[in-house]
């Protein structure tokens, strides 16, 4: 018997089944259908999220106290002061990082702000003016601090859109004061609306400087952050190892296992969290492998009562000269292709699903979501599900081509 | 050497560890080209002796030769290629796939066969033609007579062109009329050169037959020529 037969006739043998087929097949629509999504959902997030990082700018390289986190559950607090006024004069110097284009120390916090009977939970920032060059914002009233402000710890502050709104309403903001830790700063500015960059929503921030922030609002003398942009994007590398070397020399550190701080760059965070996303993809793709097994387990039984049914069927196919293999295969494909079946309609299921929730992230939440269909995710539906069909269709097909000819040709 | 040769044959279900004899001992050949009717009352064990001498089931003892092999000559798939080219059944229960036309049902033993498959809807019409049903190839088995059905299960069994043809009762569930007229089909096959072994408990329908074994408990009980009608032997297939 050809194969082309072997399958026209398992065509045959599920077609004349249709409703039950379909029902048969559900499980595994399901399964399939959740891990197209969960797949597509997991490769457009990671999109997002390097998209928002590289929004940051390829020349640039964050400083971090503390050791480098040596696996996802290390929270390397140790060392979180060690980055200091004296690294940040170190690192300016052209003799130590000669190829630092600009360098931005970075503080900051969650507090209160107060306007009259008004109070907004803020992020606050303490940097310098760099923070707009850097974070690519803009105010849309008033004007961002000075290098003089930050000199002379001015009680300054550049508000972004969302504070603006829940402090002053629809007033005037510039001007006014607003407390934060019980110290009134003087709004100078408010930012442009501009949405979630990187890991910070402006639209919630305070913006101060940070000698500022540092004295008044933290009571720190450390940083959280140097944010610095290499001159060129080439130079990366080279401006990586003059902070390394600069920082090492500064803390007395010879043997770099020891050190008190580490260098990141976007490609790292990049890869960084990368991992994290497939990590979870792949977490919750085995949840969702989880309803496949199901699904099979539901394919088996039917296919047990459908061998069952068809016994009479078998006897004369073997009565009529089928052999123990072609009735095998004939089970085994009408199993294969029920989840075979399944599974296409799962993808398309799952990638319309995808689809859809792109479209909400957009135009609801503003995301700059892209839809994205892996093509290893169609690849991965189609081989589990017939995979499944193997797997769980075997023991049945295997019942059916063992029954006895007579046996079965006796069985009411 | 004859087609068929059975000797001492016995046959016993075992169920529970419980022995149920259904063949004691049974004797007798049957040569090419010969209609036979084998009778008995119910639960004899003409169904049982049958399928021993379809190969769709071993006998617990004696010999069985078919053309001059015992089914332990064969590995299972031959057996299987045994039966779809040299035999031919035919069940009182018809057994056809309901939804399937009759077109379908008749070339169902060929998609198991070496035949090429250009050839096989040419065969299966000549074998639907030659019972009478050209003009129902099309309708679903589901929406025949039951002598319609009885005739499309005699062109299955046709269409690889047997030695013999297995007939178990096959116009048990007909009226007298389209009984005959499977009878008349069946003679008409045994002219043309097909060995037939029919079982019936109907006198009338064994009158057809050109020998007559009886069996009863198990046994023969009689055994004997009623017709001596045979194919010309340049017939015999
Ligand atoms: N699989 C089986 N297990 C146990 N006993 C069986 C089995 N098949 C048949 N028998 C018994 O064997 C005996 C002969 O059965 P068989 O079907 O051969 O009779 P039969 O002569 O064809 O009868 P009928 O004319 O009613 O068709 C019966 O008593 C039956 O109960
Ligand atoms: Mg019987």
């Amino acid at each position: 018997m050809t194969f082309k037969h072997s399958f026209t006739t398992a065509l045959k043998g599920v077609g004349t089944h249709k409703s039950r087929s379909a029902l048969t097949i559900l499980g595994i629509v399901i399964g399939i259908t959740s891990i197209i999504l969960i797949m597509s959902l997991g490769q457009g997030a990671q999109d997002l999220i390097l998209n928002q990082i590289q929004g940051m700018g390829s020349k640039t390289i964050v400083v971090i106290p503390g050791r480098e986190p040596k696996g996802p559950s290390d929270a390397a607090q140790v060392f979180s002061d060690s980055l200091k006024e004296r690294d940040l004069e170190a690192l300016k110097r052209k003799t130590n990082v000669p190829t630092l284009g600009a360098i931005m120390p970075l503080v900051f916090g969650g507090d209160t702000g107060i306007y009259g009977g008004e109070t907004y939970r803020l992020t606050i920032f303490g940097s310098t003016d760099l923070i707009a060059k850097i974070f690519d914002i803009a105010v849309s009233e008033g004007s961002f601090f000075t290098e003089e402000d930050v000199k002379g710890r001015a009680d300054v502050v550049v508000i972004g859109s969302k504070v603006k709104e829940e402090l002053f309403g629809s007033g005037e903001a510039l001007g006014k004061k607003i407390k934060i830790k019980n110290r009134s700063l003087r709004v100078v500015g408010v930012l442009a609306k501009k949405g979630q960059v990187s890991f910070f929503n402006f639209d919630e921030a305070a913006l101060i400087p940070y000698t500022t922030a540092q004295q008044y609002i933290f009571g720190i003398k450390y940083f959280h952050r140097f944010i610095v942009e290499a001159e060129e994007e080439a130079m990366i590398a080279q401006t990586v190892g003059d902070i390394e070397r600069t920082l090492r020399n500064e803390h007395d550190i010879t043997n770099p296992e020891k050190d008190d701080f580490f260098v990141e760059t976007q490609a790292d965070l990049a890869a960084r969290l990368s991992t994290v996303t497939d990590v979870l993809t792949l977490f919750l793709v085995s949840v969702a492998a989880i309803s496949l097994v199901v699904g099979g387990i539901g394919i088996m039984n039917i296919m047990l009562v459908s061998v069952t049914e068809r016994t009479r069927e078998i006897g004369l196919r073997k009565a009529l000269g089928a052999t123990d293999g072609n009735i095998l295969t004939q089970f085994l494909l009408e199993a294969i292709m029920l989840t075979g079946v399944g599974g296409a309609i799962g993808i398309m299921l799952g990638g319309a699903f995808s689809f859809a929730a792109s479209v909400v992230l957009t135009r609801v939440f503003e995301l700059a979501w892209v839809f994205t269909l892996p093509f290893s995710a169609v690849a991965i539906g189609v081989a589990v599900a017939t995979g499944v069909g193997l797997v769980f269709g075997i023991y049945p097909a295997r019942q059916a081509s063992r029954k006895s000819p007579m046996e079965a040709l006796r069985y009411e | 050497m004859n087609l068929i040769a059975v000797s001492n044959l016995t046959k016993s279900y075992f169920g529970d560890d419980v022995e149920t004899p259904v063949l004691r001992g049974v004797s007798f050949e049957i040569a090419r080209g010969e209609f036979a009717a084998i009778m008995g009352p119910s639960g004899s064990g003409k169904s049982t002796l049958l399928h021993i001498l379809g190969f769709l089931d071993a006998a617990t003892g004696g010999e069985y030769r078919f053309d001059g092999k015992t089914m332990d000559d064969y590995s299972p798939d031959e057996i299987a290629r045994v039966r779809n080219e040299k035999m031919g059944f035919v069940f009182q229960a018809f057994n056809l796939l309901p939804r399937a036309t009759v077109l379908e049902n008749v070339k169902l033993p060929l998609l198991y066969s070496t035949v090429k498959e250009s050839e096989w809807n040419g065969r299966a019409m000549k074998a639907i033609e030659a019972v009478g049903l050209g003009h129902r190839a099309h309708y679903r088995a589901s929406q025949l007579s039951g002598g319609e059905k009885q005739r499309v299960a005699i062109a299955r069994a046709l269409v690889n062109d047997p030695q013999i043809i297995f007939a178990d009762e096959p116009t048990g569930n007909l009226d007298s009329k389209s009984g005959q007229q499977v009878m008349e089909i069946l003679q008409k096959l045994n002219e043309e050169g097909h060995t037939i072994i029919l079982i019936t408990h109907e006198t009338y329908t064994a009158q057809n037959a050109q020998r007559i074994i009886k069996i009863l408990d198990g046994k023969v009980e009689s055994d004997e020529v009623v017709n001596h009608r045979r194919a010309a032997n340049h017939f015999i297939k």
